[in-house]
């Protein structure tokens, strides 16, 4: 199914981005009408995936974070939010709650926050080529999968 | 994001106020560590009343307030965390009274 409007933003993994990078997705959500709850899930969400860049694949470099928002006709909202940084050896491993090498005040709990708050999370990533994380959540109070 | 702290009794008090997220994180538990070892109080009160929006990043800032409070031989107390943010604690595994 092709999107109704999507629209791409190319950012350096600065930490200064991550307002920025979850309010556009907000603001771009809000044309399908969502509910308060859900855009703060989704600022959630978003914030996660790019704080994942920002302190895990480019630990010891700024690179570049690309994030890409489409809206579909069933009301499904997709994030996609990629980077050409280190990768993830054990995907599996990383997405367990409390599991991090982000340091002492890293929670871990970074990919366990998006998948309570969005409807699906898809990751794929490759040791030294990056990491595309894919968000998915259906607005406007629609179910998973209805059309 | 701001950090304003205060005394109230015996325990020192951080009114969190703002985003909290990993780039503003770094600010917020610098000021507080700060004014916790400088101040010499044992219990510390994280007030999240003023606190807009907050990430896993605010997570581990309270559990790194809890580790700091324990290795003072003291304790850590969270307050006010606005409903919005509750489903992030229980993911984490916090309780919140």
């Amino acid at each position: 199914m092709k999107p109704q409007n999507s629209v791409k933003f190319i950012f350096p993994s600065k930490s200064v981005n991550e307002a920025f990078a979850r309010s556009a997705v907000a603001s771009f959500a809000a044309q399908a009408d969502p509910s308060v709850a859900e855009l703060a899930d989704l600022k959630t969400a978003v914030s996660e995936a790019v704080t994942n860049c920002i302190v895990h694949a480019y630990r010891d470099e700024v690179g570049q974070i690309t994030m890409t928002a489409s809206l579909y006709a069933d009301g499904r909202l997709t994030v996609v939010i990629a980077d050409r940084g280190c990768g993830i050896e054990d995907v599996e491993q990383a997405m367990q709650p409390m599991y991090t090498t982000g340091g002492e005040d890293r929670a871990g709990l970074g990919f366990a926050v998006m998948e309570s708050f969005m409807d699906k999370v898809r990751v794929h990533s490759r040791v030294g080529k990056g990491t595309r994380v894919t968000l998915t959540k259906w607005l406007g109070g629609r179910e998973p999968f209805a059309t | 994001m701001q950090v304003t702290m205060r005394e109230e009794g015996d325990a020192a008090v951080a009114m969190i106020s703002g985003e909290i997220d990993h780039h503003t994180a770094q600010k917020i538990r610098t000021e507080i560590d700060d004014s916790v070892l400088e101040g010499g109080k044992t219990r510390l009160i994280l007030d999240f009343s003023g606190v807009t929006f907050m990430d896993s990043s605010g997570v581990g800032l309270i559990l790194g307030r809890r580790r700091l409070m324990e290795g003072l031989g003291g304790s850590l107390v969270v307050r006010s965390v606005p409903q919005s943010m509750r489903r992030l604690m229980a993911v984490a595994g916090i309780r919140i009274k």
